[in-house]
This record gives C-alpha cells, sequence and structure tokens, in this order.
C-alpha cells in the first residue's frame, strides 16, 4: 500500500464529509466553488458576456465601412467623445475596435469561453472523475481569468481608449506610449490582463491534463476516451507548451516600454526625435508571438472539433468514422501547429528559402485536416440522422471548417502570400476556418451538453432559427470579403472613400455590414433561449439524446461528486451506436459486454469471459 | 449518500500522484519560458549588432552554491524517507541558507556587470539578456525559498515522514529543477558568447 493511496483516499473522504455534513453557503456553492461543473458554467456565462461585446464592437466598425457617411451622432451616449463633432467615429478607436475585437473573441471568448466550459464541465463527467485533480487550482484559473477579464474591460472606459495596436500587438507601435493613444494606458492594461490570463490558462491546462491522465476510471483506458477527451487533452498540451512563450514575448515587450531595454526596438524616430534605443529587432517579437500565435488557432479549434466528432456521432447514430485517424490527425495538427508559424511572417523580410521551408510544413496540415472532414462526412453518410439544433451546428461547423480551410491552401503559399496577406482575404478566411467554426462548436456544444448543464431542456424551434439565421449570416458576411480581399482591400483601414478603385466594391462592404447586423442580432435569441431555459425549459430526461458517454449516467442534476453511488465502470469505447443485432441503437460504455451477447463480435465475446463485472446498482438507479 | 461515497472507488489509482504530475507540467510551462528566451538570444544574437563582454567570474561561484544546495536538498528526501527528522530539518535549513546565499551572489554579479558598464536598460540586448535570464531565475527561486520555509514548518509539525513524502518530493523535485536551469542558463550564456 503505497503512501499516495492513502492520501487520496483521505482527500476524497474529505471533500463528501465536507458536502454532506452542511449545505454550501451561496458564496461557497456559486462564487468561489471548486466543482468543476460550476466552474465550467463560470467560463461559460463570462464568455457569453465578452461575446456580446466583441459582437457588438465589430458590428460598430462594420457601420464605419458599410456606411462611410453615416452619421454616427447616436451612438454618443454610449462612445461618448469618441463620436467626433461631425458625428464620425474616432479614427484612433476605429483601430481600438478592432483590436479588442480580436483579443476578445480570439483569447477571451474562443479560449477561455470554449476551453474553459467544455474541458471543466465534460472532462471528469465523460472520464468517470469526482473532479478535477485540483479543484483549489480550477478554482484559481477561474479568478485569474475574472481579473484578467475586469482588467481588460477596466481599459476599455480609459480616456486614451483601449490598446490599438492590433490584437497582435506588433512592436514598435505597441512599445511607444507616445505613437498612438491607444499605445498607452490601454496597453499597459491589455499587457497586465494577458499575463493573468496566461496564468489562468496555465492552471486550468495543468489541471485538464492531469485530469485525463490520473484521473480516469476503471476501464477507461485511452482508446476508449471520448474524442471530446482527447480534443481536450491536445488542447491543453498545447497551450501548456504555447502560453509560456507569449508570457516571454510579452515580458520583454513591458521591460521595452516601461524599463527602457531594446529588445524590440532600434533607431526609431518619433515626433522628430531620435529614441535611444538601439541594437533591437521587432522581427523578434513577431517569432516569439507566433510561436504562441498559430498554435493558439489550434487551442481555438481543436475543442470545437472535438465537440463536433462526439454530437456528428451521436445524432448520427452511427459509430464514429475512423476513431483512430481522428486521434492521429489532431495529433500531428498539434505538433504541425508548432512548426508553421513562419507563415504568419512571409513579408516580414524572412529568407525566401526559409519561406518555402514554412509553405511546405503548412501545406502538410491540410493532410490531416482533410483526414478530419472526411471522416465528418463519412460518418454522416447513411446515418440515422437526428436534426437536434447541436447537430446543426456541428454540420455547420464542418461546412465552414472545409470552406475556410480550402482559402488557407492559398494564404500558406509564400508567392500567393505577397499579394494576399493582410487583406480582406485573410480575414475572410480565418474568420471562416476559426472564427465561426470554432463559434459554432461553442454553441453546438451548450445545445447538446445544455441539458446536463442545468438539467432543462433548451427550446428546439428557437435553436432552428438561430442556425438558419447565423448559418447563412455567416456565410454573407465572410463570402464577399474574399472578393474584397482579391480586389487588394487592406485590413485595418479606416475607411476606403478616397480609393477610386475601390469605390466599385461600395455596395458589397454595404451588404457585408447589413448581414453582420442581422448576424449579431440573431445571437439575441441564442440569448434570450439559454436564461429562459435555465429556469423554464422543459425538464430534461436522463439521457435526451440517447448518448453513449458517462455523463448521462449522473442524476439529472448531478450534486457534488457527479455520482451519487459508485462510479461507473467503463467496458467499451463510446461510439456503439447502431450495433447490429443490439436491441436499442446506442450502448452506453458502462454496459458489460457480458450483458450484450447479441451484439457482441467475436472477439468481444472472448473479452466477456474474462471481464470482472463490478455492481453498479446506482448507476442503474439513477437513470 | 456519505457511506455510500466513502466506499466509492474513486478509479483504479494511477502510477504517478496527481500533485507531482502537476507540478512536472508546471515544470515543463517554465522549461518553455526559458526555451523561447534562449531561442530570442540566439537568433537576435544572428541579427548582429551585439555586444560581447565577460561574465563575472562570480557566476562559477554561485552555480557550485546551487550545486552544494541540491546536495542538502536530496539529503534532506532521504533523511524524510529514514525518517529522521533532525536532518530533515538541518537539510531544508541548509538549502534555504544556501539558496539565499546564492541569491545574494547573483545580486553582487549585477553589480560587478554594473560595474563594467552592463547595464539592464539602455544599452544593447546583449546586456539586457543577461539580467532577464538570471533575474527570471531568481525569481523562481524564490518562489523555491518559500517552499522550503513552507516544508520547514511541516516538519516542526511532524508532517514530513516516510508515510508522507508527497509534499517533500516536489520540493525536492522544483529544487533539483531550479539548480539544473541555472546549469543551462550558465553554460548557454559562456558557450554563445
Amino acid at each position: 500500500m503505497s503512501v499516495t493511496d492513502i492520501q487520496l483516499q483521505e482527500n476524497t473522504a474529505h471533500d463528501d464529509h465536507h458536502d454532506d455534513h452542511h449545505e454550501q453557503s451561496f458564496i461557497e456553492k456559486y462564487i468561489f466553488s471548486t466543482d468543476h461543473k460550476t466552474i465550467a458554467k463560470q467560463f461559460l456565462i463570462t464568455g457569453i458576456f465578452w461575446a456580446i461585446i466583441g459582437g457588438a464592437f465589430s458590428v460598430i466598425f462594420r457601420l464605419q465601412l458599410g456606411f462611410p457617411d453615416m452619421t454616427l451622432e447616436w451612438l454618443k451616449p454610449i462612445l461618448g467623445k469618441w463620436i467626433d463633432e461631425g458625428g464620425k467615429l474616432d479614427q484612433e478607436f476605429y483601430l481600438a475596435l478592432v483590436t479588442m475585437h480580436g483579443t476578445i473573441m480570439v483569447f477571451f471568448v474562443l479560449t477561455a469561453g470554449l476551453s474553459g466550459t467544455f474541458s471543466n464541465f465534460l472532462i471528469p463527467l465523460q472520464i468517470g472523475a469526482r473532479d478535477m485533480a485540483s479543484g483549489f487550482m480550477n478554482m484559481l484559473s477561474y479568478w485569474f481569468f475574472f481579473l484578467s477579464s475586469v482588467i481588460m474591460f477596466i481599459s476599455l472606459f480609459l480616456e486614451t481608449g483601449p490598446a490599438a495596436g492590433g490584437w497582435t500587438i506588433y512592436p514598435p507601435l505597441s512599445a511607444l506610449p507616445q505613437a498612438i493613444q491607444g499605445s498607452a494606458g490601454g496597453m499597459t492594461l491589455w499587457l497586465v490582463s494577458m499575463v493573468f490570463f496566461i496564468a489562468s490558462t496555465l492552471l486550468g491546462g495543468i489541471n485538464y491534463i492531469t485530469t485525463v491522465i490520473n484521473m480516469r476510471t476503471e476501464g477507461m483506458s485511452f482508446s476508449r476516451l471520448p474524442l471530446t477527451i482527447w480534443a481536450f487533452f491536445i488542447t491543453a498540451v498545447i497551450g501548456l507548451l504555447s502560453f509560456p512563450v507569449l508570457f516571454s514575448a510579452a515580458l520583454l515587450l513591458v521591460f521595452d516600454r516601461s524599463l527602457g531595454t531594446s529588445f524590440y526596438l532600434s533607431e526609431i524616430f518619433i515626433g522628430g526625435e531620435a529614441l535611444p534605443n538601439i541594437g533591437g529587432s521587432p522581427i523578434l517579437y513577431q517569432h516569439l508571438f507566433w510561436f504562441l500565435g498559430h498554435p493558439e488557432v489550434y487551442i481555438v479549434l481543436l475543442p470545437a472539433l472535438g465537440i463536433t466528432s462526439e454530437i456528428i456521432s451521436t445524432n448520427s447514430r452511427k459509430p464514429i468514422f475512423g476513431y483512430r485517424a481522428m486521434i492521429g490527425s489532431m495529433l500531428a495538427i498539434a505538433f504541425l501547429s508548432f512548426i508553421v508559424w513562419a507563415h504568419h511572417m512571409f513579408v516580414s523580410g524572412l529568407n525566401p528559402f526559409l519561406g518555402s521551408i514554412f509553405m511546405f510544413l503548412t501545406l502538410i496540415i491540410a493532410v490531416p485536416s482533410a483526414v478530419k472532414a472526411f471522416n465528418y462526412i463519412t460518418t454522416l453518410w447513411k446515418g440515422n440522422i437526428v436534426f437536434t439544433p447541436a447537430m446543426l451546428f456541428s454540420i455547420g461547423l464542418v461546412s465552414f471548417f472545409i470552406s475556410g480551410g480550402v482559402t488557407g491552401i492559398f494564404l500558406g503559399n509564400s508567392a500567393l502570400d505577397i499579394n494576399l496577406h493582410d487583406t480582406y482575404f485573410v480575414v475572410a478566411h480565418f474568420h471562416l476556418v476559426m472564427g465561426s467554426a470554432s463559434f459554432f462548436g461553442l454553441l453546438a456544444g451548450v445545445y447538446h451538453w445544455f441539458p446536463k448543464m442545468f438539467g432543462r431542456m433548451m427550446d428546439e424551434k428557437l435553436g432552428y432559427i438561430h442556425f438558419w439565421v447565423t448559418f447563412v449570416g455567416v456565410y454573407l458576411v465572410f463570402f464577399p470579403l474574399h472578393y474584397i480581399g482579391i480586389a487588394g482591400f487592406p485590413r485595418r483601414y479606416y475607411a476606403f472613400t478616397n480609393f477610386d478603385a475601390f469605390s466599385a466594391f461600395t455596395d458589397l462592404n454595404t451588404f457585408v455590414s447589413v448581414a453582420a447586423i442581422l448576424t449579431f442580432g440573431a445571437q439575441f435569441i441564442f440569448i434570450f433561449n439559454f436564461f429562459y431555459s435555465m429556469f423554464r425549459g422543459r425538464k430534461a430526461p436522463a439521457n435526451p439524446w440517447r448518448s453513449n458517454t458517462l455523463e448521462w449516467t449522473t442524476p439529472r442534476n448531478p450534486g457534488h461528486g457527479n455520482w451519487p453511488g459508485a462510479i461507473p465502470k467503463v467496458y467499451r469505447w463510446p461510439y456503439d451506436y447502431s450495433k447490429p443485432g443490439a436491441e436499442e441503437d446506442f450502448i452506453p460504455q458502462h454496459i458489460p459486454l457480458s450483458q450484450t451477447p447479441e451484439s457482441n463480435l467475436e472477439e468481444e465475446n472472448e473479452l466477456a469471459k474474462t471481464e470482472e463485472v463490478r455492481e453498479s446498482k446506482n448507476v442503474e438507479d439513477s437513470h | 449518500m456519505m457511506e455510500a461515497q466513502m466506499n466509492a472507488p474513486i478509479g483504479k489509482v494511477r502510477a504517478m500522484n496527481p500533485k507531482i504530475f502537476g507540478l512536472w507540467l508546471f515544470i515543463i510551462s517554465i522549461t518553455m519560458i526559458f526555451i523561447s528566451l534562449s531561442s530570442a538570444y540566439i537568433v537576435k544574437q544572428a541579427e548582429g549588432n551585439w555586444r560581447i563582454f565577460e561574465f563575472p567570474d562570480l557566476f562559477k561561484v554561485t552555480s557550485l552554491i546551487i550545486v552544494l544546495s541540491s546536495v542538502s536538498m536530496h539529503w534532506s528526501y532521504i533523511a524524510a524517507k529514514r525518517n529522521n527528522l533532525l536532518q530533515i530539518r538541518l537539510g531544508l535549513v541548509v538549502t534555504a541558507i544556501l539558496g539565499a546565499a546564492f541569491m545574494i551572489g547573483q545580486f553582487v554579479a549585477w553589480n560587478e556587470l554594473v560595474s563594467i558598464d552592463v547595464n539592464f536598460s539602455g544599452g544593447n540586448p546583449a546586456e539586457s539578456f543577461v539580467y532577464v535570464f538570471t533575474g527570471l531565475h531568481v525569481a523562481h527561486l524564490i518562489g523555491g525559498v518559500i517552499f522550503l520555509a513552507v516544508m520547514l514548518k511541516a516538519s516542526f509539525s511532524y508532517k514530513v515522514h516516510s508515510k508522507s513524502l508527497t509534499k517533500i518530493e516536489m520540493c525536492t523535485t522544483y529544487w533539483h529543477f531550479l539548480g539544473g536551469l541555472w546549469l543551462y542558463l550558465y553554460l548557454f550564456l559562456v558557450l554563445n558568447n
């Protein structure tokens, strides 16, 4: 008997004791909670809050781009002095809007809101654990994120505005407070906020990895893990390796900004005055930043792909096509994500030979990505498809993943990139493949696991309306942007009215803006549905989607510890849908092989003979 | 319900304690910070405009000190395995003193650097990098010394013994890591100069 065993037992015993003998106070239960389910909901609600702000920002700058002559006087109550006397949007504030839209969406919504919600919620429930490896660290992870959110939120209200150097905060612009207003106080708060964000992500990531590796229930081998867990696991590994690099990049930037070092600065004249900094290189920052920045794309996307795998398989009533290929392709994507960063820097003066190496590595990513797209489609093929809102959003994700991914092949080409870099073509590409696809993954996940989160169902009709308006809207917004990009429109420009060559595209820009406003408006259907169903929704059955994974064996509203009795043991993989011979079209993971002789394959019958079935009476009771 | 949960197995306990495993992941993320800084150093150096200067000899002394502190830390860990309370405490105290000595040594070395006009700010990045490397390392070492203090307190309330090794094992692992990290950084700086 090892010492660690004893301690673990002690710890669980302590938790139970704590849980059962006195009701938790409101603060313990809902605010400083160490329960993974509550923390997941905290991440989700904070993420929704940020998504509204980030979306609203995009609407404001789309108004400017779509209707350059319009007076925005009516926004004065909200934006105050950022609307000038003529009723026009302040030009520097436009840059701040673009910057904050990117920062909020990439980090606060699609990293914290997506990974934070679903890794926290699903990892313990789907691997059969009572909670995360360290509930305290998990709580800390949320509150660091909250602190980071508060700081970023405060920066919106500074007199000089929030950070405005682009979400990539390239120096020297971001390193010189005197460069633009947005590089002053807003930039400082941006950096401070990101330090807490990085700490939050690392704490969360360490917990996810430890939990998946050490806390799986009996029988839950890696080859029986749901693909959601594989995706969260790989995402956490990528985050653990890449976020420290962002920390280094930001640290050196802080030194340059505040302490007079010259890591990124050299020979700069500003306002007719020469700065003393000599010997630095702004390209160095780009290398460090994109070493995080590119893996970050997959930190955003992989959880969405994992959620989609699970939902598509469940609602096609078919085993996922190529389970091992799915894992293999995720591992390949994760590995490749670390060696392609310079494709963001093709036109930064990079050695063209190095450029062709990075081009080659970049294009290889198309292979595992295509494997995934192929597997989704073949899983759908000839399935008994159930079109729940979650399923529609998952199929929508596959659509965006393909149509946005194809343009990646163009952009990954170092020669074509000379023309296309920093145009709206890039904007269209990443908004489809990473932005919209991940966002659809997030929505699909909410629709699918809402019954487990709140014990109630979301309204399906509103879900369908939400899906169709959003799905069509996203294409109406981002498809035209490809044309605008090929026509040469650069990103982040305040207005194009001074260029005759661009005047032919004015109507198209107006069209995009209208579509963007409608799409943004449709999200409020979801928000209404979400909060209304939380209190008034139809009560959810134990297993509403007839799914195989372990979370559906818990009570309707799982308490602290998830399962009232013993944790179920796992006897099979999670994708036994429509198994020939079986009575039902699904066999959950906790059903022993020995109970399903009618559907067992030959080798499974052999396994059933030696299987040690554990009494899991409580599990059955909870149905 | 409580009894049912008490008896409920928490799943097969895997080979590694989750806390120790978590520490290793933490170490990996710290390693990534230093790997990225080292690569930044190499990239920047390759671009030219790079000042070359001598490192203080004091770094050799501090390297020796940190190696010795690793020895005393391990001595304390072995003492914990053998339930020798006096040696646990002695080991922890000696390690903490050596850790403090190392930090003072680094501080004096910074002063020596300043005296040969190698400054953190206002100079060539080559100069700043030395301070970033050593400074970040010392920052992590402060965390290590706090960990030592916590362990010392635990040893006085009889919580460190052969049946409760997790924490001191973590402390030892982290301390060895910090020692190794310094040796790597010193070697890296010397070899690239």
